[in-house]
C-alpha cells in the first residue's frame, strides 16, 4: 500500500487541516474529489466531508458521492463513508435506503471485520424502514463463525428492538440471544447479557429469565471475559433472585474474588450482589453474613482513592451501604476524615459519613475534626461541618455536652456564619434534650445582632420564646425583633408570633401591649394566609380562654430524633439492590426519574411524556405496531353479528365455579368518560396468575368495542399487565356487554415511588380504543387478597417467632359484626382458596376461639393474623401483624370483606 | 443501560466532538444544557452526576423526580482543558460510565501523546474510529489501546500491514489483553514495587490516617505466550499454605486490600493466594494493595509560626528524617503555606535551598539527599503590609479567607530508594514459556509520599 500522509502524532499530519478549505465552490471540488479514481484523493475527500460535519457544515448533498466510495475493499474508506451514513440517515432516510444493498453485501464479506462493521452499523441508522433489509444479516450474523462478529451482532439485537420490538420478536432473535449465553466465546456471552438486560428493562418483561444452566454459564464466563462484560453479568445477577439461602451463599463464593479487581465499576457491582444476596440469607447464617462483612470493608476504603469523580459515586452509595449494615464500616471513620485538597462534593459526601458513623468510642476525634473544618475557608462547608457537631449531639446523648462546648468554642470566633448555623443546631439540641443546655443561653443572646439568616433568626426567636422565664429581657429582646416585622421572611414573623404568645402566657403583665401589637400585625397588616391563620387562631384563644391557650401553646413537644438513619426501609432495600447506578446517586428509585422505555409504544396513551423533540428523534412509526396487530380480521368477525346480548352482569356470578375465588364486580368507569361504555372491573388470582377481569357495557358507542389497549399507572403493588393488547371477542355491539381477562405481574419497577403513611389501593388505568382512538382514564382499587401467593403457609414455629419479633407498635385492630357465618372451619377452608393459611386454634378464656393465619403477597411481604371469635357472638376480632406496615390496612380491609361475604 | 451519548467538549462547555450511540436523545440541545450547567452553577456546587428534568431544569439530588419522569442525567470528568461526558435517560451504571471515561482518556493520551483540545482537534476521525470500537449502544467493548491498536485503520505506520482483514483474536479472546505471536530480542520484565504514604497529621502532632498505598508494576518484554507466577511474603498465602512459622518469623507482610489487573486469575488467587497471569506486553500495574497500619511519619515537620500583624511573619521549621540512617531520602520538598501578601522573604537554613513562591502563596526548602535519623532547621521571615489583604476586604463573610489560605496544611514529596515502609518483598517471579526461553526479572523498589499532609497549629 502506498504511503499516504495520514493523521496521528509520528507523521505529523493534523486532521485540523481538513477544516481550512472553505471556499467557493468547494461543494463542486469534494464532489470531483469523491469521485477520483485515485483512492487516496477520495480517502481525502471523505475525510474533509467529515470535518466538515463535524463542525456543523452541511454537507447531506453530498450523500449520494459519498454512497458511492463504500465499493470498495478499502476498510478504512468503508468506516469513513459509514461514518457520514449514521450522520446523515435520519435526515435523509431516503437516501439511506440507497445504502441498504450496500450494507447487506458487506455483511457477507470474507473480512469478519466488515461483516462486524456492517451490522453494527446498520443498527445504527435508526430508520425505521431499514429494519426489514436488517433482518436476515443480523440472523446470519448472530450465528456467525468469528466471535468478533456475533458479539457485535448480540448488541445489534438490542438496537432493533429499540426499532421494532415485534419484529425481534417475530424473528426469534431473544430465543438466539439466549443461546449466546452458552457461547464458548466470554465476550459474546458479555454482551449476550448486556443486550438481554438491556431489552428486559426496555420492555419490563423478564426475557433475561436466569435458570439454573444459565446461572452456572454466567459465572464461568465471569471470571474470563473483559471488565465490561464483568459488570454486564454482575448486574444481571443483581436483579436475580436466588432459590434459597444455599444458592444464595454459592453465587456470592463465585463473586466474591471481583472485589479484588482493579476496575471501580466491577468491584461496586460485585457489592452489590453480595450486599442483595446477603438480605436473601436472612439473619440464619450469622458466620456467613459475618464473614463476608469483614470481607466488604477494604474493597470499599479502597474505592475512595480513586479518581474524584468515582470517590463521589462510591461515597453516595457508602452512604447507603452503612445505612443498611453499619458494622461493615463501623471502624472506619478515619478514612472518611476529609483532606484539604479534597473537591467539595467528595467533603461534602465524606461528612455526611462520618455523621452515619459516629459513635461513643469516636466522637472525642470527630469534634477535634469537624472543629477543624469549621475553620476551613469554603462557606458551605463549614456551614454543614458545624451542623455535623449538632447532629452529632442530637445522635449521642452522653456526648451532647461535648458538642455543645464545641459549637460555643465557634460561636466565639464570631463568625457570620458559624454562628448562625451554630443557633440553627443548638435549637435542635435543645428540642431533643429538653431543660437540660440552658444555661448557653446568655451566650447565644449576646450574638443576637450577627444573625441576618431568616433560619438563624427563626430559630433564635424559637429559643427566646420557649425559654422566656429564663430570659430577664426576652420581651425586649422580642421586641426589638419586632421593629422589623414587617421586613421580616414569613418563617421569622410565624416564630415571631407564636413566641411572642408564649411570652405573654408566662408573662402576661409587661408584654400585654407588645402581643396585641403582633396580633394586630399578623392579622391586619400581613398578606400571608398562614400567617393571618395562625395569628386569628391564637387572638381567639386568648380571648375566650387563656387557661387552655397555656395548654396548647406551651404544650410538651414532642422530642425530635436522630435522623442520620433516615431512608426509609423498603426504600432503603430497593436502593441496595440499585448501587452503581443513577438511582444510587439520587436516593431515588429509578421509576422516580427514568420513563420507563416500554412505554414509547403505550405511554402515548396517558402519560406521553418522553416525546424529546423533533430535531433528533425520528418518529416511532411503529410504535403501535403491536397494538395494530390484527384489528382488522376482529372487526370482520364482529360484523358476523354473533350477538349473546343479556348475558347481564350475573354472568359471572353464576357461571364461577364453587372452588375458585369469587369474583365481585365494580364499576370503575361511566360511558360519559369513555365514549359510551361503562366498564367494571375485578381482581382475583387463578392458577396463580393475578388477574383483572374487566366487562365493558357498551351504553352508545356506535364502533363495536373489540380491540383495546391497556396501561396502568405506577401503583403500589408494582403491578403491570403482561400483554397490552385486549380483545373482546365477540366484538361488543351497542346495548351488548362483553368481557376481557388482563393478566397482571407484579414488577419493581412499577412500584409507585414509595410515599409514608398508608399505601393506597388505587390502580390508575388508562385504556384506548383502537377504533375510535379515545383514551380513557379510571382508577379501580386493588384488593390484596389477589396477589397472595400460595406459599404463604408458614411453619408453626417460624409463625412464633415472627409473630414475637413485629413490635406491638405494628399491630393493626378491627372488628367485623354482623357475620354471615361464624364457623370456623368453613372460613378456613374460604381462606384457603385466598392463598390464606391456617396456623393454629386455640381455645381462649369465656369460650373464646382464637385462630391464626399467615399470608404473604407474590411480591413477598408477610402478613401474620389472629382472629378472635366468642360462641354466641356474630363478630370477630382481627389483629393483624406485619412489618410492610403500609400495607396493613389493606389486607386488614381484605380480610373483613372475606369474612362478610 | 449505560451512556445514550459521549461528547468531549472545552471549558466552555463548546462541543468539540460527540457520538450520539442511541439516539434517544437530542444531542445538540444536551450539550447546551451541559453547557450552561458549567456557566450557571458556582464551582463549589458542581457535582461529576447531575440531573435535568424534561424542561431542563436542574434538579438536585433531593428532587430528581419531583416533577415527573423524565429528563436525563449527565456524568463527566475533566482532562486538561476538556470536559468527557456522557449523557443518559435511564438508570444507568455510573461508576461504569466514570471508568469508562477514564479508561477513554487514557486510550486517547496513548495515541495521541498529551490529550486537550489540540489533540481532539487533530484527531478527529481517529475519535470517530475509537468511540465506535470502544463503546457500541452505549455500552463499554474494549479499551485497551494496545489491542485497539492491531486493528484500528487511522494510524498511518499500521497501513501497511495487510493482517487487518481479521480482528484480532484477544479482541474477543479470554486473553483480551495480549496479541498473539509477540517478539523480542531479549526477554526481560522489570518489576517496581512503588510505596505512597498517605498521611495526614493533625496540628497537635497526632496522626489521623496514615495509610500505604502499594503498586507492583510491571515492564514487561517477553516473546509469546508466557505464564508468570509472583510470589510475594504474603502473610496469608503462608498461612494458606500452611507454613505458619514462615508467617510469624515477622518476614510477612499482611496485605490488606489487594486490587489486580484484569490479567490475574482472581479465582486461583481467592482460592491458594496464589498470583499467576499471562502479562500484557509493555508497562502495566500487575497489583496494587493497601495497607492501614499505623506508620510512623518518615518526615516529620514541626512548624511555629509568629505572625505580628502589620509588620512581620517568623517560620521556624523543625523536620527530622524517621527511618533507618542508612536509608536516603531523595528529592525532598517540604511546602509551606505563607499569607498571600508576605513580601520580603529571607532565610536561613542548616542545609538545603528554600525559595518562596509567590504564585502559590508557598515556600519550599528543597532537601537534595536526607540521610535517615538526622534533624534539620529552617527560619524563614517575611514582611507584612501594615493594612492586610482580610482587613481591606468586607468583615462578615469574608472574614479569615487570607487567614485561611495560610493554614493550608504542610506538604512533603520524597523518595527513598531499595526501601518499602510495609516489608513487601519479591519472593520469586516464575516465568514459563513454551519456547522454553530464559528471562531475566529485574526488581527495584521505592518508597514515596502519597497525600502527605501535616496540619499547622
Amino acid at each position: 500500500m502506498p504511503s499516504i500522509n495520514l493523521p496521528g502524532k509520528n507523521d505529523g499530519g493534523h486532521d485540523s487541516r481538513f477544516f481550512t478549505t472553505q471556499k467557493k465552490g468547494e461543494m463542486h471540488e469534494l464532489k470531483m474529489e469523491l469521485h477520483s479514481t485515485d483512492r487516496n484523493t477520495k480517502v481525502d475527500a471523505v475525510k474533509k466531508v467529515i470535518a466538515s460535519m463535524t463542525v456543523g457544515k452541511d454537507v447531506s448533498s453530498l450523500f449520494t458521492d459519498v454512497l458511492n466510495c463504500v465499493q470498495t475493499g478499502n476498510i478504512e474508506l468503508k468506516k469513513l463513508v459509514y461514518l457520514y451514513l449514521i450522520n446523515y440517515s435520519k435526515s435523509q432516510p431516503e437516501l439511506a435506503l440507497l445504502a441498504v444493498n450496500t450494507f447487506v453485501k458487506d455483511a457477507s464479506d470474507p473480512n469478519p471485520l466488515i461483516r462486524a462493521l456492517a451490522v453494527r452499523t446498520m443498527g445504527c441508522i435508526r430508520v425505521e424502514k431499514i429494519t426489514e433489509y436488517l433482518c436476515d444479516p443480523l440472523s446470519r450474523a448472530l450465528r456467525d463463525e468469528d466471535p468478533y462478529v456475533r458479539k457485535t451482532a448480540a448488541v445489534c439485537v438490542a438496537k432493533l428492538y429499540d426499532l421494532a420490538p415485534a419484529l425481534v420478536q417475530e424473528r426469534g432473535f431473544l430465543e438466539i440471544l439466549h443461546d449466546l449465553i452458552s457461547d464458548s466465546n466470554p465476550s459474546v456471552v458479555a454482551n449476550g447479557v448486556a443486550a438481554l438486560s438491556e431489552i428486559a428493562e426496555t420492555s419490563g418483561k423478564d426475557v433475561m429469565k436466569i435458570s439454573a444452566s444459565v446461572l452456572q454459564k454466567l459465572l464461568a464466563a465471569l471470571n474470563e471475559c473483559t471488565e465490561w462484560g464483568q459488570v454486564f453479568i454482575l448486574d444481571s445477577l443483581a436483579k436475580y433472585a436466588p432459590a434459597d439461602a444455599r444458592e444464595a451463599e454459592g453465587i456470592i463464593e463465585r463473586v466474591t474474588p471481583r472485589l479484588q479487581h482493579a476496575n471501580s465499576a466491577v468491584v461496586m457491582s460485585a457489592v452489590k450482589v453480595i450486599l442483595s444476596y446477603m438480605e436473601l440469607m436472612g439473619s440464619a447464617n450469622t458466620d456467613t453474613i459475618r464473614n463476608l462483612t469483614r470481607k466488604l470493608a477494604p474493597p470499599l476504603v479502597t474505592l475512595l482513592n480513586s479518581e474524584p469523580e468515582i470517590q463521589y459515586v462510591a461515597l453516595r452509595n457508602i452512604n447507603l451501604i452503612v445505612q443498611k449494615r453499619p458494622s461493615i464500616l463501623e471502624n472506619e471513620i478515619r478514612v472518611f476524615f476529609c483532606k484539604y485538597n479534597d473537591p467539595i462534593y467528595v467533603k461534602m459526601e465524606k461528612l455526611e459519613i462520618i455523621i452515619k458513623l459516629v459513635s461513643e468510642k469516636n466522637i472525642d476525634q470527630v469534634l477535634l475534626e469537624l472543629k477543624e473544618y469549621a475553620t476551613e475557608v469554603d462557606v458551605d462547608f463549614v456551614r454543614k461541618s458545624v451542623s455535623a457537631i449538632g447532629r452529632c449531639a442530637v445522635k449521642l446523648e452522653r456526648a451532647a455536652e461535648r458538642c455543645i462546648g464545641v459549637l460555643l468554642e465557634l460561636i466565639q470566633t464570631k463568625v457570620n456564619y458559624v454562628v448562625q448555623e451554630s443557633v440553627i443546631v443548638i435549637k435542635d439540641i435543645f428540642r431533643r434534650y429538653p431543660n437540660r443546655y440552658e444555661s448557653i443561653i446568655a451566650t447565644l443572646c449576646d450574638n443576637l445582632d450577627t444573625l441576618d439568616e431568616p433560619q438563624a433568626k427563626a430559630s433564635m426567636i424559637w429559643i427566646i420564646g420557649e425559654y422566656a422565664e429564663r430570659i430577664d429581657n426576652a420581651d425586649e429582646l422580642l421586641d426589638n425583633f419586632l421593629e422589623t416585622f414587617e421586613e421580616e421572611d414569613p418563617s421569622v414573623q410565624l416564630q415571631l408570633l407564636t413566641a411572642t404568645v408564649k411570652c405573654f402566657l408566662k408573662n402576661p403583665e409587661d408584654t400585654q401591649d407588645m402581643v396585641q401589637r403582633v396580633l394586630d400585625l399578623a392579622t391586619e397588616e400581613s398578606d400571608n394566609p398562614d400567617l393571618r391563620d395562625r395569628g386569628f387562631i391564637y387572638w381567639r384563644l386568648l380571648s375566650t380562654d387563656p387557661e387552655a391557650a397555656k395548654l396548647v401553646v406551651l404544650g410538651d413537644k414532642p422530642v425530635i430524633e436522630d435522623d442520620t438513619f433516615k431512608l426509609e426501609p423498603n426504600l432503603l432495600n430497593t436502593l441496595i439492590g440499585q448501587i452503581a447506578t443513577l438511582s444510587s446517586i439520587y436516593h431515588k428509585p429509578p421509576e422516580a426519574f427514568v420513563v420507563r422505555a416500554s412505554g414509547r409504544g403505550v405511554m402515548h396513551l396517558g402519560v406521553g411524556g418522553d416525546d424529546m423533540g423533533e430535531d433528533d428523534e425520528e418518529d416511532y412509526e411503529d410504535d403501535e405496531g403491536i397494538e395494530q396487530e390484527d384489528p382488522v380480521d376482529l372487526l370482520d368477525m364482529g360484523g358476523m353479528g354473533i350477538n349473546d346480548n343479556g348475558a347481564g352482569d350475573d354472568l359471572f356470578g353464576s357461571s364461577t365455579p364453587q372452588a375458585e375465588q369469587a369474583v365481585r364486580f365494580v364499576k370503575v368507569c361511566s360511558e360519559e368518560k369513555s365514549g359510551g361504555i361503562d366498564v367494571l372491573a375485578a381482581y382475583h388470582q387463578v392458577n396463580g396468575n393475578v388477574l383483572m377481569e374487566l366487562e365493558f357495557q357498551n351504553k352508545s358507542c356506535s364502533v363495536p368495542v373489540s380491540n383495546l389497549a391497556i396501561q396502568l399507572n405506577k401503583n403500589a403493588f408494582g403491578l403491570s399487565p403482561v400483554n397490552q393488547q385486549i380483545i373482546c371477542n365477540p366484538p361488543v355491539q351497542v346495548g351488548s356487554s362483553g368481557t376481557a381477562t388482563v393478566q397482571l405481574v407484579a414488577n419493581r419497577s412499577m412500584l409507585a415511588p414509595v410515599q409514608p403513611g398508608p399505601a393506597s389501593p388505587q390502580v390508575q388505568v388508562a385504556i384506548k380504543n383502537m377504533a375510535t382512538s379515545q383514551v380513557f382514564y379510571f382508577a379501580a382499587n386493588f384488593n390484596i387478597d389477589a396477589m397472595f401467593s400460595s406459599g404463604g403457609q408458614m411453619d408453626r414455629n417460624a409463625f412464633i417467632e415472627t409473630w414475637k419479633n413485629i413490635d406491638d407498635g405494628k399491630e393493626i385492630y378491627s372488628t367485623v359484626s354482623d357475620l354471615p357465618s361464624t364457623d370456623i372451619d368453613g372460613i378456613q377452608a374460604k381462606f384457603e382458596l385466598y392463598n390464606i393459611f391456617f396456623i393454629a386454634r386455640r381455645q381462649g378464656m369465656d369460650g373464646q376461639e382464637v385462630v391464626y393465619f399467615s399470608m404473604k403477597t407474590m411480591t413477598g411481604m408477610d402478613f401474620l393474623a389472629e382472629l378472635t371469635f366468642k360462641a354466641g357472638v356474630n363478630a370477630c376480632k382481627i389483629c393483624l401483624k406485619t412489618e410492610n406496615t403500609s400495607y396493613g390496612h389493606l389486607v386488614k380491609n381484605a380480610i373483613e370483606n372475606l369474612l362478610r361475604f | 443501560m449505560v451512556a445514550s451519548a459521549i461528547f468531549i467538549t472545552d471549558l466552555a462547555g463548546k462541543a468539540i466532538i460527540s457520538r450520539n450511540y442511541r439516539g434517544e436523545i437530542p444531542l445538540t440541545k444536551a450539550i447546551d444544557r451541559f453547557a450552561k450547567y458549567l456557566a450557571e452553577i458556582e464551582d463549589d456546587a458542581m457535582k461529576p452526576v447531575f440531573h435535568v428534568d424534561d424542561n431542563g431544569d436542574l434538579m438536585s439530588d433531593e428532587d430528581v423526580g419531583s416533577t415527573g419522569v423524565g429528563g436525563y442525567s449527565y456524568v463527566y470528568v475533566q482532562h486538561n482543558n476538556l470536559y468527557l461526558c456522557a449523557v443518559t435517560c435511564r438508570n444507568s451504571n455510573v461508576a461504569l460510565i466514570a471508568t469508562y471515561l477514564f479508561k477513554l482518556a487514557s486510550v486517547f493520551k496513548d495515541y495521541f501523546g498529551t490529550l486537550e483540545e489540540e489533540s481532539i482537534r487533530d484527531n478527529f476521525v481517529i475519535i470517530y474510529e475509537l468511540l465506535d470500537e470502544t463503546m457500541d449502544h452505549g455500552m463499554p467493548q474494549s479499551l485497551d489501546s494496545n489491542i485497539l491498536r492491531t486493528f484500528i485503520t487511522q494510524r498511518g505506520n499500521r497501513m501497511a500491514n495487510n493482517d487487518k482483514n481479521k480482528p484480532p483474536v484477544a479482541l474477543t479472546n479470554a486473553v483480551s489483553w495480549r496479541a498473539e505471536g509477540i517478539k523480542h530480542k531479549k526477554n526481560e520484565i522489570f518489576l517496581d514495587v512503588v510505596e505512597k504514604l498517605n498521611l495526614l497529621v493533625a496540628a497537635n502532632g497526632t496522626v489521623l490516617h496514615s495509610e500505604i498505598q502499594g503498586a507492583v508494576k510491571m515492564k514487561s518484554f517477553l516473546s509469546g505466550m508466557p505464564e508468570l507466577k509472583l510470589g510475594l511474603n504474603d502473610k496469608m498465602m503462608f498461612e494458606a499454605t500452611g507454613r505458619a512459622n514462615q508467617a510469624r518469623a515477622g518476614k510477612s507482610v499482611e496485605l490488606e486490600d489487594m486490587k489486580f489487573h484484569q490479567c490475574v486469575r482472581l479465582a486461583r488467587f481467592e482460592n491458594d493466594r496464589t498470583i499467576s497471569f499471562i502479562p500484557p506486553d509493555g508497562e502495566f500495574d500487575l497489583m496494587t494493595y493497601r495497607l492501614n497500619t499505623h506508620v510512623k511519619p518518615l518526615i516529620w515537620v514541626e512548624a511555629v509560626v509568629e505572625p505580628h500583624k502589620g509588620s512581620r511573619i517568623e517560620y521556624m521549621i523543625k523536620t527530622r528524617s524517621q527511618f533507618k540512617a542508612k536509608s536516603v531520602a531523595n528529592n525532598v520538598e517540604i511546602i509551606i503555606p505563607v499569607p498571600s501578601d508576605v513580601d520580603s522573604p529571607s532565610f536561613k537554613s542548616s542545609v538545603g535551598n528554600v525559595t518562596y513562591l509567590p504564585d502559590k502563596d508557598a515556600v519550599v526548602w528543597k532537601i537534595k539527599q536526607f540521610h535517615g535519623g538526622r534533624e534539620y532547621l529552617m527560619r524563614a521571615h517575611f514582611g507584612l503590609p501594615s493594612v492586610s489583604a482580610s482587613d481591606t476586604g468586607d468583615s462578615g463573610d469574608k472574614k479569615g479567607k487570607g487567614e485561611h489560605s495560610w493554614k493550608a496544611p504542610i506538604a512533603v514529596k520524597f523518595e527513598i530508594p531499595y526501601f518499602t515502609v510495609s516489608g513487601i518483598q519479591v519472593r520469586y517471579l516464575k516465568i514459563i514459556e513454551k519456547s522454553g526461553y530464559q528471562a531475566l526479572p529485574w526488581v527495584r523498589y521505592i518508597t514515596a509520599n502519597g497525600d502527605y499532609q501535616l496540619r499547622m497549629a
